[in-house]
């Protein structure tokens, strides 16, 4: 089996996806950090549950960019081949 | 195998944005996109709905029938959902945010009609948050005198120190890049999922995708959309200020 340059570079862009797509780790700890303090908050103060529910919301979307670009990234990497 | 199949881009797995009509502009070989044929079909149904809707509202009656109630429905939901966000300056923007509510929605959702999303599109979610990048320029040069502007943009040193002032710039600038790249990998993401699912499973791919049609289309179109609204409506409304009557 012969390996040639560009066969070495998608191997490596395969493997530099994954790598990229661990930015996943930190967006799942801040979602579930806002998941549950609006849940607690929820059950100190059942009324303002709708306002609670829309912040929670915004905050986790905000937090989802980075894994978002970690995730942009790879999908370039795996499919447009940017290096080669 | 020879090459790895997710590589390979065969024709089985398809999520790609195919080019239909090339056009000739300045020399430059400009291609309509699968993109805007998904968007024109998007818009034609929104147009069949407004045009229906509006001949409904225009004989109005006491008692409503189905298609009114659904049309008040949305636009009392959409009316109070501006209301709490924006307060006071709801009625300017009710109309755009609820515009590009309902087009980013259709969109996003316009995977269960065997489109490709048009949102799935850099070119066109940029679009959208270029114009929400516009729009707060525009409201923070209306609404506050230079020397605020200025203030703000300096913020945690005093005005007379702009040392900070570059990183400020950064960070409004990439207000449009994080707004259009959040909605178009969320979007993306799913679609590459689904095509992955057909793709690959194409024998065994038969009733259970309906669920993940739910999540990717129904649920995460939906949650992105009302963040997209959100956050525009957000800034919206820091750059208007609140001080003034």
């Amino acid at each position: 089996m012969d390996i040639n340059g560009q066969d070495l570079i998608r191997a490596c862009s395969a493997i530099g996806a994954g790598i990229a797509v661990i930015s996943g780790i930190g967006t799942g700890i801040g979602q579930g950090n806002a998941a549950g303090y609006g849940a607690s908050a929820v059950g100190r103060n059942p009324g303002a549950r709708g306002q609670i529910m829309s912040t929670m919301l915004l905050g986790q979307a905000v937090a989802e960019t980075t894994g978002l670009y970690g995730l942009v990234v790879a999908l370039l990497l795996l499919f447009v081949h940017p290096l080669g | 195998m020879s090459q790895a199949i997710l590589l390979s881009g065969e024709a089985e797995i398809d999520f790609m944005i195919h080019g239909i009509i090339p056009v000739e502009i300045f020399g430059q070989k400009v291609w309509i996109t699968t993109s805007h044929a998904c968007i024109l079909i998007v818009m034609g149904l929104m147009l069949v709905f407004a045009i229906a809707a509006n001949r409904k509202i225009k004989h109005a009656s006491e008692r409503p029938d189905a298609f009114q109630n659904v049309i008040e429905l949305i636009v009392e939901k959409l009316d109070g959902m501006v209301a709490g966000e924006m307060g006071k300056w709801a009625p300017k923007f009710v109309n755009y945010i609820s515009t590009i509510f309902m087009f980013i929605l259709l969109s996003n959702i316009s995977g269960l009609l065997g489109l490709r999303p048009p949102t799935a599109d850099y070119g066109t979610t940029f679009a959208l948050a270029l114009i929400t990048f516009f729009m707060i320029r525009y409201n923070q040069i209306r609404h506050n005198s230079a020397k605020e502007i200025w203030t703000d943009l300096c913020s945690p040193l005093p005005p007379w120190l702009p040392i900070w002032m570059p990183i400020n710039v950064i960070s409004e600038i990439a207000v449009p890049i994080s707004l259009s790249l959040r909605l178009f990998a969320n979007v993306l993401s799913g679609t590459v999922i689904m095509a992955l699912v057909y793709g690959l499973l194409n024998k065994f791919a038969l009733i259970w995708p309906a669920a993940l049609h739910v999540y990717f289309d129904l649920f995460s179109g939906g949650i992105q959309t009302y963040v997209f609204c959100m956050l525009t409506m957000t800034y919206v409304t820091q750059a208007c200020g609140s001080e003034e009557g």
